[in-house]
């Protein structure tokens, strides 16, 4: 049987940086997608909240969230928000990892996507997190975008967007 | 480059149904199972081989947006899936069986099940059998058809080598 995990594209940001991490023309032949990514950015924070968006819209986002920071577990909910990243403050040359699956991306209904991330900084804090999101949108989803809050993605950083098919 | 991640097989639900088996899974090394869930009970059983003994634990920690807390259950009669009861929003469950064909050891099941409108959480389970899985259900919590048309699970094997 065909092998169903293909890499549809990927990113890696040169030395200027970028302000955000792009996919745009995912082809609707897939059943469902998972972006993993390796990244950090320029802020003057150790860590770094991210965005995302789907076909360049960053409305009618939900998602509700749970994370460890070395110390204490917390839980919360937040809009179109995705998982921490490393900042400039967090250790040199450490990169935060996440994961986003979205099953049925290009079907008719709202689109719930599964997050996981975790940035590292030799330090008092870093921050595991998991995170349950839904775009209440019915469109397939075309793009992606995953956004840094405040602040740029630096050099280095990496991302890679697969298609995995059912069939 | 060999296959590694491979499509088992694949259910879409086209009317309520009181339960779903897959059988025949195949020879890899560990599977993936995805599931987009709607039940009116809000979660279903999980059985492996149909075995419905008092062999499965759970260990998990959830977030419901407010406060985050771990818990566990010894001695169940099955694993679980969550679910949304209706409407556009489907749970969706992303759950990992290593080695599940192994004859030696018990089983292990990592669990991650997302809602963004009720609560984030990550499952253990144990399977106390030696037993290799040969059959994966997904059954309705009462026995009647309260798993959602529209629902659907997709199996993948994954083969280390």
């Amino acid at each position: 049987m065909a092998d169903t995990y293909t890499l549809i594209s990927s990113v890696t940001v040169g030395a200027g940086g970028a302000s955000s991490i792009d996919f745009t023309s995912i082809p609707a032949t897939y059943t469902d997608l998972k972006l993993v990514g390796s990244i950090r950015t320029n802020t003057a924070q150790t860590d770094n909240s991210m965005d995302i968006n789907f076909n360049s819209s960053a409305t009618s986002f939900s998602a509700r969230f749970l994370y460890g920071s070395g110390s204490a577990a917390a839980s919360s909910t937040g809009s179109t928000i995705i998982l921490q990243a490393d900042g400039g403050a967090a250790t040199s040359n450490t990169f935060s990892n996440f994961e986003i699956y979205i099953p049925n991306y290009a079907g008719s209904t709202n689109k719930s996507y599964s997050n996981d991330a975790v940035t590292e900084n030799n330090a008092t804090a870093a921050i595991a997190g998991l995170l349950a999101g839904l775009w209440s949108n019915t469109a397939a989803i075309t793009s992606v975008s995953v956004k840094a809050s405040t602040g740029t993605f630096v050099q280095y950083s990496t991302a890679y967007l697969y298609g995995i098919k059912n069939s | 480059m060999a296959s590694t991640y491979t499509p088992i097989a694949t259910y879409t639900a086209a009317s309520d149904q009181s339960s779903i088996t897959f059988s025949s899974l195949g020879s890899y090394t560990d599977i993936r199972i995805v599931a987009n869930m709607q039940d009116t009970n809000l979660y279903g059983l999980l059985r492996f081989n149909s075995d419905s003994g008092s062999n499965y634990s759970r260990t998990w920690m959830y977030g419901n947006g407010s406060s985050a807390q771990s818990n566990r259950n010894s001695n169940q009669t099955s694993a679980y899936w969550g679910a949304t009861s209706s409407g556009s929003e489907f749970l969706v469950n992303l759950m990992d069986i290593m080695n599940y064909s192994n004859s030696t050891t018990y089983k292990t099941m990592l669990v991650r099940q997302n809602q963004a409108s009720a609560e984030v959480d990550a499952f253990v389970y144990l399977w106390r059998s030696t037993s290799a899985i040969t059959s994966i259900s997904f059954v309705s919590a009462t026995g009647t058809a309260t798993i959602k048309a529209g629902s659907t699970i997709t199996l993948y094997g994954i083969k280390a080598a």
